[in-house]
């Protein structure tokens, strides 16, 4: 039964991870009916942008800042430059292409992606990097179940972030033009809407969530690596697919689901197993639920 | 003349919809454009908001300033011509304050807003009844009222309506066309396109008859209705 809890605190954590940047393809897809294959790559490049304001703020503010509070700051700080790269990529990327065919988009993604790792590569070189300790791990023992403060953190910090992008999408003017996207897409500028403004949010809310994702990432397992999104990316990917295209809330529980379903895969088979099991039982679902668990029908018809 | 169309030319790939037809709109009409399926009314409305590219020789003028170089949002926003769009296009997944909200995304003056919604309330009770409601879940008539309602708060110069009777019962044709007639009064030009051409009439000082792309007769809607041409195509008599 300790076992099983013990397996339960780190399912939640890495469904955090998963639902947190689920959350970005689902919000595109939402919006701009694409997939945003670049996303595992905009979460790397936030993960590094927080590796580099951490290291910042620690080397200037170390003696007269507690820890919490440089997390905090990198948190904000990230999210904000962050975003820039969610904006960048709209523009640059998909904004040329918005009517052209589906697939020429979703290459797009991936070529970007590419251009990410690969830029990184020649920046900072193949070393890894370790993204510095902000928050002193202290170890808890409840009746036997091992758990730290930083895995608690994750799943809170996440499952709030959650909950505010939630509040901005239900109550406010942007959120509303989001979801009326998602609806139909071509009556929104008749009502004085900009297409060019509510995409480029969506990726920016999409990015600063990513690399929210990414410093907690760093904060459980510190090893950064230009190539550290990909498979991430591809499995939050999975979790948008599962979780029904378009459905923020589905792409969320499907991220934890995600994660439930590899710890306790790993729980009774050998970990190589792991992957292997876990995607089978995904596939298997998807088989005989193929739109996922909320995916909707559009009024538009679909395009990809 | 608040709007001005010149040689408007549309093409679908290589296939013409309008063969540069002209009009005018001038501040506080209400004018028509009545034609039969396909001939390009709803063309027409689109290519005015920008939802569609014209050909380079066209001119769409609103208040002597050049249409052509916003975009839709901007046609909507900055010069205030609203569109109901064909098939109502409303929100289904928001609720009916959520699209009225929707449609002022771009406008700053929160008092202004506020009298807006109340006065559409007032014309259309149904909607503040249900205002908390879905819009999907409306019937017809009930998001036409939306449609109506929305386009008012996104933009009162113009209003461009594309077939605003299509599927309402008769009485409710009525409602909504006196409701339009308020609309009107308070200074909103209305542009009309429709197929039931004698409800049109009745209802516009003016009127066009658009025949394949080409605008083949022009006048007073009294006269229209008389036109023998008009009647026997038209009006079913």
């Amino acid at each position: 039964m300790d076992y099983f809890f013990q397996n339960l605190i780190n399912a939640l954590q890495w469904g955090s991870f998963y639902a947190v940047i689920s959350i970005g393809y689902s919000m595109v897809y939402g919006v701009l009916m694409l997939f945003n294959f670049a996303h595992g790559d905009i979460f790397m490049v936030g993960t590094y942008i927080g590796f580099g304001i951490a290291t910042l703020l620690l080397a200037l503010f170390s003696a007269i800042m507690p820890g919490w509070l440089i997390f905090i700051f990198t948190v904000v700080i990230t999210m904000f430059l962050a975003s820039f790269v969610g904006v960048f990529v709209e523009i640059v990327g998909y904004r040329p292409l918005r009517k052209a065919p589906r697939a020429s988009a979703a290459i797009t993604g991936l070529m970007i992606g590419i251009i990410f790792e690969t830029g990184n590569l020649i920046l900072l070189g193949a070393q890894r990097l370790s993204f510095p300790p902000l928050i002193k791990s202290i170890s808890y023992n409840f009746k036997g179940i091992y758990f730290t403060n930083v895995k608690i953190m994750i799943v809170v910090i996440s499952l709030l972030l959650m909950l505010l992008l939630h509040t901005f999408i239900q109550k406010t003017k942007w959120g509303m033009a989001m979801r009326a996207m998602s609806y139909d897409f071509l009556a929104v500028p008749l009502m004085g809407v900009s297409i060019n403004v509510i995409a480029p949010l969506t990726f920016a809310l999409g990015a600063g969530l990513a690399s929210v994702a990414g410093i907690l990432y760093g904060q459980a397992y510190p090893v950064l690596d230009p190539y550290m999104g990909v498979l991430l990316g591809w499995k939050a990917f999975v979790a948008a697919i599962l979780g029904g295209r378009g459905s923020i809330m589905g792409a969320a529980l499907a991220g934890y689901m995600l994660g439930f379903i590899e710890i306790f895969v790993a729980m009774v088979f050998p970990s190589t197993f792991r992957d292997l099991i876990a995607y089978s039982i995904i596939l298997i679902i998807l088989t005989f639920r193929p739109r996922g668990f909320f995916g909707m029908a559009h009024s538009t018809s679909l395009r990809l | 003349m608040q709007l001005k169309v010149k040689n408007l030319t549309v093409s679908y790939d290589k296939i013409k919809a309008l063969h540069g037809i002209s009009f005018s709109l001038n501040q506080g009409e209400i004018v028509t454009i009545i034609g039969a399926n396909g001939a390009g009314k709803s063309t027409t409305l689109r290519a005015i908001s920008r939802m569609l590219p014209c050909e380079a020789n066209s001119k769409i003028e609103f208040m002597g300033e050049d249409i052509l170089k916003y975009s839709t949002d901007k046609v909507v926003s900055k010069l205030g011509i609203s569109h109901v769009p064909e098939g109502r296009m409303i929100f289904g997944n928001l609720t009916i304050t959520e699209n009225l909200t929707l449609a002022c995304f771009a406008r700053k003056n929160k008092n202004k807003i506020k009298k807006d919604k109340k006065w559409v309330f007032d014309l259309f009770p149904r909607l503040e009844e249900r205002k908390d409601q879905l819009a999907g879940t409306l019937s017809g008539g009930e998001q036409q009222m939306l449609a109506v309602s929305r386009a008012y708060m996104s933009g009162k110069k113009i209003m461009l309506l594309d077939e605003p009777s299509m599927g309402l019962a008769p009485i409710l044709m009525l409602d909504m066309f006196n409701s339009l007639k308020e609309i009107n009064k308070l200074g909103t030009t209305i542009l009309l396109v429709e197929q039931n051409a004698r409800l049109a009439l009745k209802f516009a000082q003016r009127g066009y008859v658009l025949e394949n792309g080409n605008l083949v007769l022009k006048g007073n809607s009294k006269d229209l209705l008389k036109d023998p041409k008009v009647k026997q195509a038209y009006l079913g008599a």
